[in-house]
């Protein structure tokens, strides 16, 4: 056995991230596991981004009560890490008087939940503040609460703060099975759970043991799959794909609030989705599909979204997408499923966390340390926890006087690498100083690559940025970990 | 560089040229095929040397400024220009302003391809850029989506880098191309084109590993295994910053709305080469350049 943590989290997704950054804050050992090649890789990267105020869920559900309190915590430690956390309010719209009644039981669920600043908007009130909305909507429920956030720059975020207070990262470390030990006593000085990883190239796989007193199995698209190796298998992970379609810039301000249609019993619809990059995205889709890798996305997908979002907003044209992707909802039944397993004591499963998951994560994550805490773990808090981190500093949000002054420092600020969104050298370089080791791992972080160009001006220049900043060869550079390599062969005898 | 030259030629004493990238040249610099000067300089040229006439010529020029890694990112309709270049932030007002900004390559995203977005899909010139000035070889088996100049020319660089193109799928019935690219690119080579086919799907979770080609006429469908998708399926004129500046431009082409060759909505700005409108061969393009730099120098008198 390597090494020997009170805690083990498996998955460095958004769950993941905010478990391990607000135990950071106690005397623990403690390491966060993921598979992929960086965090965010899974279920997170394709999230929507929409801080959901709490409306549209059962006011009985455990998803409910998570989801009003993460709205708060978001709000709170997007200020402490400096991330970009904009509440810019939404709308569900509705096209006839008949739908107000749903609308209006939505308003009183989710005031019972504790959603405030909540009210019904008429056409008046719309076509003021919402003007390139259709103007046959009827009425709308305003929930001013709602807010939007980078999700991927989220889960750095927090995981860079975890790693700062202890907390450490194995990237590439797929658990592939778990032991449990002979005592089961809570309060056991000695580990109870051994974790085998693979660990590195997927190919030739090298094992590594880790000992654990407490797992969380914050695993995502394969929690059933871990909670299985401890003998827990009453779920089963559905995913349900999501199709998004990202529009460019030049749209920003297509719409000045998210917009939903009302919900249906399994989603909440097609919605025209502000993001924090400035870039409008609509979608989702939602579609049961049985392959948890299957990221595909459809010609249908792509008929669905389109028809659903230019019902709200009939400007949205099919030449401003600039972007698409799938991502996989991680469903186990309607609600989250957040318990410490008595049958295998010190596993505490945290499955199920579909929407509003990326809202409810610093919920989650309170509710995990209460659980810890009512099963044997007496955690004693840090005389220090920087719970503060630096604001990264992206050239697209700032004005030009302050890059002048960051020019003075590094005048590399100064040389832009990516011209549609304006992403210099230095902030790459930056991204690979906080631990980018991928093509897409830049791109969420700075979105070089992102913009409406796609990296065919930037891709080159910012491969021998990180062959020079990791030391490693053109040849070894990937989009996404191993396995997906840019290039075949390098020729230029300079620089094989 | 044409419009430069012009301009000074025609009396204007004070220019200064902008360039992003770190050597004058821009994406002629990567097309190392022949083809280029015809008609400018009746003499058969590859990009870089057909770039180079220009390049020795602004050197001999002492009225042009010339300032390179310089990255414009904002423009006024007062023709007020910010520019990034390492180490400085600089602001400066032009009497006249001629923009050459080129243009870019559609992308699949654009193009709306289904499936997967794994490595391998990367536009013509992006694999262009790798081979002939990076020396990468970014793969070995691959099918070419639109039968653009810049998608035959990759064919045959692939092809003569050891690569096997398995196809070239064109959903139009004739080629976008140059028909010389065809018989050179292709027919030399015994590459398929394949017309009124599109890519109904791409697969592969990490990288590339095969395509669902269909016949648009009847719907029947193939399968092509392959590590790489190389999309050339058209060009856009680069025309952001003139935007910004409320240059009127046209929705669907990204290209200024115009009466007159290489004038937009704004008096004293002047668009040429692709950025004016997607031209096919370089020679028109300096053609209607020079016209540039004269129309410039010619605006500048009248200000006087």
């Amino acid at each position: 056995m390597r090494a020997a943590y009170d805690i083990i989290i498996i998955g460095g997704g958004v769950t993941g991230a905010a478990i391990a950054r607000e135990l950071s804050r106690y005397k623990l050992k403690i390491a966060l596991l993921e598979k992929e090649a960086e965090l965010a890789f899974g279920v997170s990267k394709s999230n929507s981004g929409i801080i959901h105020p709490g409306t549209q869920n059962p006011p009985n559900s455990l998803k409910g009560r998570l989801c009003v309190q993460g709205n708060k915590l978001t709000k709170q430690i997007a200020k402490e890490l400096g991330v970009d956390f904009k509440e810019v309010g939404e709308l569900i719209v509705i096209f006839n008087q008949a739908d107000l009644t749903r609308l209006l039981e939505i308003k009183k669920e989710a005031e019972e939940l504790g959603v405030g600043g909540l009210r019904i908007v008429d056409r008046l009130w719309l076509r003021k503040h919402e003007p390139n909305l259709n103007p046959e909507v009827y009425a709308a429920l305003y929930a001013p609460t709602a807010g939007i956030i980078s999700p991927y720059r989220w889960v750095y975020d927090l995981a860079e703060n975890a790693a700062r207070n202890g907390v450490e990262i194995f990237l590439e470390h797929k658990v592939i099975d778990i032991r449990q030990s002979g005592s089961l006593r809570l309060n056991a000085a000695a580990s109870r759970f051994e974790v085998l990883c693979s660990q590195g190239n997927r190919e030739v796989n090298s094992q590594v043991s880790l000992g654990a007193k407490y797992i969380i199995n914050a695993a995502g698209l394969y929690a059933d799959e871990i909670s299985g190796m401890v003998g827990i298998n009453d779920f089963t992970i559905k995913p349900r794909k999501g199709e998004e379609f990202i529009l460019d810039k030049k749209r920003e301000y297509l719409s000045n609030h998210i917009i939903f249609p009302l919900p249906s019993p399994i989603s909440k619809g097609i919605l025209v989705i502000k993001t924090s990059d400035g870039n409008p995205m609509i979608g989702p889709t939602a579609q049961e599909i049985e392959d948890k890798e299957d990221l595909s996305t459809s010609d249908e997908g792509l008929k669905k979204v389109l028809e659903g979002a230019k019902r709200m907003i009939p400007s949205i044209d099919e030449n401003d997408i600039i972007s698409y992707f799938a991502g996989l909802r991680p469903t186990a039944g309607k609600d989250f499923i957040i318990r410490h397993e008595d049958k295998a004591p010190g596993f505490i499963n945290v499955a199920g966390i579909q929407s509003p998951g990326l809202t409810s994560a610093p919920a989650i994550a309170l509710m995990v340390t209460n659980l810890l805490k009512n099963n044997g773990l007496k955690p004693r808090k840090k005389w220090f926890f920087q719970k503060y981190r630096q604001r990264t500093i992206h050239l697209f949000d700032i004005p030009f006087n302050k890059t002048k002054e960051l020019m003075k420092e590094d005048p590399s600020y100064g040389e832009i690498v990516c011209r549609c969104e304006m992403v210099s050298a230095k902030e790459v370089r930056d991204a690979i100083k906080r631990g980018a080791r991928t093509l897409d791992g830049i791109k969420f972080r700075t979105r070089a690559q992102a913009g409406r160009c796609h990296g065919g001006f930037c891709t080159t220049r910012i491969m021998k940025i990180m062959a020079e900043e990791l030391n490693i060869p053109l040849t070894e550079i990937t989009k996404r970990g191993e396995g997906s390599e840019i290039v075949k062969e390098n020729r230029d005898s300079r620089t094989a | 560089m044409a419009a430069a030259v012009a301009a000074q030629k025609a009396g204007v004493k004070d220019i200064l040229l902008l360039e992003r990238d770190q050597y004058l040249g821009g994406i002629l610099n990567q097309c190392i095929h022949t083809g280029f000067g015809l008609h400018h300089f009746k003499k058969d040229l590859t990009g870089p040397e057909y770039a180079d006439r220009f390049i020795k010529q602004i050197e001999a020029i002492r009225d042009i400024e010339v300032s390179l890694k310089s990255f414009v990112v904002r423009l006024t309709k007062d023709k007020i220009l910010t520019y990034l270049k390492p180490g400085k932030l600089e602001e400066i007002k032009a009497k006249a302003l001629i923009m050459a900004t080129g243009c870019r390559e559609r992308t699949r995203e654009m193009t709306h391809i289904s499936g997967t977005r794994p490595a391998g899909i990367y536009p013509a010139g992006l694999a262009q850029k790798m081979i002939n000035i990076e020396g990468l070889l970014p793969g070995k088996e691959v099918v070419i989506i639109g039968s653009g100049d810049i998608g035959l020319i990759m064919a045959r660089r692939f092809t003569l880098e050891g690569a096997k193109v398995k196809a070239v799928i064109e959903i139009q019935e004739k080629t976008r191309g140059l028909i010389r690219n065809v018989v050179q690119c292709l027919e030399d080579f015994s590459i398929p084109l394949y017309f009124r086919h599109r890519i109904a799907k791409i697969y592969g979770k990490d990288r590339v590993e095969k395509v669902l080609v269909e016949n648009t006429v009847n719907g029947e469908t193939f399968e092509l295994p392959c590590d790489t998708v190389l999309i050339s399926v058209g060009l856009i004129p680069e025309n952001e910053l003139i935007e910004m500046a409320c240059v009127e431009i046209d929705k669907k082409t990204n290209a200024p709305v115009s009466k007159e060759v290489n004038k937009c909505s704004i008096e004293g700005i002047f668009v040429c080469g692709n950025s004016y409108k997607v031209y096919d061969l370089v020679d028109n393009v300096t053609r209607d350049s020079v016209k540039a730099g004269q129309m410039a120098a010619e605006y500048l008198k009248g200000l006087k």
